[in-house]
């Protein structure tokens, strides 16, 4: 559709297919009547309202389901701008179920910290919503109005903590870097539609096309899009927001920032990569490649040096963030669908087990009140649960089967092989050189839970509350499932053909 | 190669029982030291009664054939199956690990090592006996590569909690360099299933089409694998987490590591590199070759130069992992025949040789070569135990130990078609030299040990060989003995495995 045609034609109001909608609008619902009970409840009830912020959240997990059983064919609304495929349907489950174990951890956490807790439900249903949004925006203009409505949630949720200078740090570091990235994509964003003349993906995919005018504009454009990407799910050289971000934000907070919203970043940058510049891969694919490499090496790097337990966490989710990008490396060749199977299986079982680590971490920092690595010593001699779970977590983060993590490893590695460039192996061999490099620091929490004395010598007994023990069941079982039967994770990678949604 | 479907349930049972008694264990109470350990022992007796089975319906007269094979659906969009079976190479290093968990676990009842929590010890020894059953009846990769990182953690932890002075860094540098291994080594797994076609990952399947893969290629797989296995058997040069990390783990720990862990890398080499690209075997065997025979000399002049028992015992194991890697590496079913009778025997003999040391530990507190002595005078029957051991390990004929290094020894005067001869004569010859020396290093430590007077240290404590000993070493023991005046017990069973593991070099 053009402009001048939208302009000559009268208005007619577009069908909706609410089925399709369903679940961004029971989250709508859900939202606001959080905030309506909050206004209207005194502080002894308050606690109503992470009940209510969970049963939202399972109450739009309900419409997914019924979309992803009801047919496989592709629900396009607004003329193809808003796009609920299974690719979309399967990242909406990965946010609603996070974001549900996000709610278990977070709801003794706030209880606890004489927070806003109104506000903080409230925000945190917004930013889910923007990323439902993202999920199946498709069109310039909702894809940037979908990452800034889960952006602008986040950022007050880092800076929560209003009496500690960390978390304000972590805030204003994260809005700050965030809207230059958003800058950033929006200046490729307008070159985009300079050049397209249509802000619908599927559009600037047909007018960016190798054969015909590509030249400066249009490489410029891939590249600040990309960038703009980067920054959210904090690919090095764009990631120096995540560690003082992570450490400063309250612990649930970071959970959220580094699975769900880095998970909606990279939805987002499937969806661009996929949609808008199929043929422009020979200007992407190298610059993922070098982000890619980069992102898991100084990721390492760096965590490897860290003594400050979340800082770790941090280093290490940027590490992570290189291994999905190393599959859209070669999402535009022969690859692409097993690259796009590898990035879902990677994003869902990357967030059980990260989920999962959260989790002990807020139970233990509950004793401990310390963010130390050292502090985690002899977890094993007197909470041995905790310290298998954690080991559980850490093992898969490091991609050792039969946990979780070695089948998105695996799925990566598959990508690349299918590609089979040399380029491709280069990076697989980087992978692989990686992921042992990555056990140095994941060994050393083992070696510190299960081999050093426990600080002070105070081993009374842990009181984890029953929402983080649920938390913890939900993700060590996931964790574990996806493991030993990789089969379940991966039908979520294969349901229908994801790329063939792209194709439009 | 014929597949024999008959009992299919057996290695599956035999395989994942232990993880029924992990579960049961998970639900003892810590403080129950006494049903923690029955429980153990039961299921070990178990895992042990269904290898039992296993032996003896096993078709010995079909041993070249896949038995008790069975096939399930486990990851089918990557075309993965639960595929599993035992021929004769598989099945003595498969009961191998049966037995020598359950004489672990023994040998644990009363030698649970500092700081102590059985529950905890029992339980990752029984994962660690799936993770090494299940590596040795895989037939698929993906299954294989997950039984095989399945041990790495158990026996990280086991290394690292109930471990010696070291035990932090010694368990750190085992994982990471078998994880280094084993990262390449997947890489190499999916470079052949894509130049396979993409069709399976089953290990029959890719020994039939691997050798169609062009061979500068097949070189580049066989270098990832290469890495992989050559980290854990371990081989020159990439031994050096070996003698840091047996002589940091607990007795049980060697114990296991010796026995049956080494042998999974060379099983490797057997099972998949070599029969799946027998181009690119052709090209790297005179290095193997080569890496092999430094291994030997290397680890006897190691063992030289230790004056720590443990570590003595641990640089032995470079050297016999050199005869073994020798014998594969001539690509001659002699050869390879000699390496998997190589394994079992140095399974039994260095497994042994850890509990001896371990003993010598418990009663003299040291494992300093210089501050023992006279142990034949204060624990005869511990000394002359000993005495047996060292004989097997430096290749007494009569003993199992022998049957493994001199065949291996011998079958590098004719290695297979396409390999240099003078190259592998010269290779014989530094063999044979690091048998001498291999005599040299362990008379001297038998010497050192066990004659003379005993020195310092209060005697009344030194007591000699206790029931639980006994009952955990004599099967050792009594197999050392008979596999070495009754080899054929073991060859005819691996011989018909080997000749059709290596058809792709015509016998």
């Amino acid at each position: 559709m053009t402009f001048s045609a939208a302009y000559a034609a009268t208005y007619v109001a577009p069908t909706i297919d609410y089925h399709a909608l369903a679940p961004e609008i029971v989250l709508a619902i859900g939202l606001t009547v959080v905030l309506l009970v909050d206004l209207f409840t005194t502080e002894r009830n308050k606690w109503l309202l992470s009940v209510l912020t969970g049963f939202s959240l399972l109450g739009a997990v309900l419409p997914v389901l019924t979309l992803m059983l009801h047919d496989n064919s592709v629900r396009s609304l607004f003329d193809g701008r808003y796009v609920v495929d299974e690719f979309s349907l399967v990242m909406k489950g990965l946010f609603l179920l996070a974001g549900y174990v996000i709610v278990l951890l977070s709801s003794s956490h706030v209880e606890e910290g004489d927070y806003w807790r109104g506000e903080y439900w409230f925000l945190l249903l917004s930013s889910l919503l923007g990323m439902m949004m993202m999920a199946s925006a498709r069109d310039l203009v909702s894809v940037f109005v979908a990452l800034e409505f889960l952006s602008i949630p986040a950022y007050m949720l880092a800076a929560w903590r209003k009496r500690d200078v960390k978390s304000n740090e972590a805030g204003v570091k994260y809005f700050l870097l965030g809207v230059f990235a958003s800058a950033v994509m929006l200046y490729g964003m307008s070159l985009l539609y300079g050049v397209a003349n249509s802000t619908l993906l599927i559009d600037i995919g047909k007018s960016i096309d190798l054969d015909g005018s590509f030249g400066a504009v249009q490489a410029l454009a891939i590249v600040f899009v990309v960038v703009g990407f980067a920054f959210k799910v904090s690919a090095v050289p764009f990631h120096t927001w995540a560690p003082d971000t992570y450490e400063g934000a309250p612990t649930p907070v970071t959970a959220f920032l580094s699975v769900a919203s880095k998970a909606a970043g990279f939805t987002a940058l499937v969806v661009m990569v996929l949609t808008a510049f199929p043929e422009g891969r020979d200007v992407w694919q190298p610059f993922i490649w070098g982000l890619s490499a980069l992102t898991m090496t100084v990721g390492n790097v760096f965590a490897l040096r860290q003594t400050n337990f979340v800082r770790m966490i941090a280093y290490s989710s940027v590490s992570q963030g290189g291994f999905v990008l190393m599959p859209l490396a070669v999402a535009g060749g022969a690859a692409g669908e097993s690259a796009l199977r590898a990035v879902v299986v990677y994003l869902l079982v990357y967030a059980a087990t990260n989920l999962g680590m959260f989790a002990v971490i807020l139970a233990v920092s509950r004793k401990t009140r310390s963010g130390e690595i050292s502090s985690l010593g002899g977890l094993f001699s007197y909470a041995p649960a905790m310290g298998v779970l954690l080991t559980l977590f850490l093992a898969s983060l490091a991609g050792i089967p039969p946990l979780g993590g070695w089948i998105g490893k695996f799925s990566a590695f598959q990508a690349l092989l299918t590609d089979a460039t040399p380029w491709a192996y280069v990076l697989a061999i980087i992978g692989a050189v990686n992921s042992v490099i990555a056990f140095g620091y994941y060994g050393n929490i083992m070696r510190e839970v299960w081999m050093r004395p426990v600080p002070h010598g105070d081993t009374t007994p842990m009181i984890t509350p029953s929402s983080i023990q649920i938390a913890l069941g939900i993700t060590a079982v996931v964790t574990l499932l996806f493991g030993i039967l990789p089969g379940v994770v991966l039908r979520f990678g294969e349901m229908a053909e994801l790329l063939g949604a792209f194709g439009g | 190669m014929q597949m024999i479907y008959d009992d299919n349930w057996v290695l599956s049972v035999g395989t994942f029982l232990p993880m029924l008694g992990v579960l049961v264990l998970l639900i003892t109470p810590k403080a129950n030291e006494a049903a923690i350990k029955l429980v153990a022992l039961i299921t070990s007796i178990a895992t042990v009664v269904v290898g039992a089975f296993t032996l003896f319906s096993f078709n010995f007269d079909k041993a070249g054939s896949m038995q008790f094979v069975a096939e399930a659906e486990w990851i089918p969009l990557i075309k993965s199956t639960y595929f599993i079976g035992v021929d004769g190479i598989s099945l003595p290093l498969y009961l191998l690990s049966m037995v020598i968990t359950l004489l672990v676990v023994i040998y644990s009842l009363d030698h649970v090592p500092s700081p102590g929590n059985p529950k905890a010890f029992f339980i990752l020894m029984l994962i660690l006996q799936t993770g090494m059953a299940g590596t040795f009846i895989a037939q698929d990769l993906i299954l294989f590569f997950v039984f095989f990182e399945l041990v790495l953690l158990p026996m990280f932890f086991m290394i690292g909690v109930w471990g010696g002075e070291q035990r932090q860094y010694a368990s750190l540098k085992f994982f990471l360099y078998t994880m280094f291994g084993s990262a390449l080594m997947l890489v190499a797994f999916l470079a052949i299933f894509f130049k396979t076609g993409a069709e399976s990952f089953s290990i029959p399947y890719l020994v039939e089409n691997g050798a169609g893969i062009a061979k500068n290629v097949q070189v580049w797989i066989f270098a990832g694998m290469f890495v992989g296995f050559a980290v854990k058997v371990p081989m020159f040069p990439f031994h050096t987490w070996l003698p840091d990390a047996h002589t940091q783990a607990p007795t049980q720990g060697s114990v296991i590591l010796a026995a049956v862990l080494l042998k999974l890398g060379t099983y490797g080499f057997v099972r998949i590199a070599i029969p799946m690209l027998p181009d690119a075997a052709l090209e790297w065997a005179p290095w193997i070759g080569g890496l092999a025979v430094i291994g030997i000399i290397y680890g006897a002049l190691g063992c030289l130069a230790q004056t720590d028992m443990k570590r003595l015992i641990a640089f032995s194991s470079v050297a016999h992992m050199g005869f073994v890697m020798l014998g594969i590496s001539t690509l001659t079913s002699f050869g390879v025949n000699a390496a998997v009778f190589g394994m079992v025997a140095h399974g039994l003999i260095t497994g042994m040789l850890f509990f001896i040391a371990g003993s010598v530990k418990e009663r003299y507190h040291t494992l300093e070569i210089n501050k023992l002595g006279g142990l034949l005078t204060q624990a005869p029957r511990l000394g002359w135990i000993l005495g047996l051991c060292t004989m097997a390990s430096l290749g007494l004929p009569g003993l199992a130990g022998f049957w493994g290094e001199f065949p291996a020894i011998l079958s590098a005067y004719n290695p297979a078609d396409g390999l240099n001869v003078t190259v592998y004569r010269v290779y014989m010859v530094i063999a044979a030299i690091g048998t001498v020396l291999a005599a040299g290093y362990l008379l001297w430590l038998y010497q050192r040990t066990a004659f003379g007077t005993p020195k310092g240290g209060d005697h009344e404590e030194i007591h000699d060989v206790t029931t639980r000993e006994w009952l955990a070493w004599v099967p050792m023991l009594v197999a050392i003995v008979v596999f070495g005046v009754v080899p054929n017990l073991l060859f005819s069973i691996i011989d018909p495995a080997v000749q059709e593991t290596l058809r792709a070099f015509g016998g």
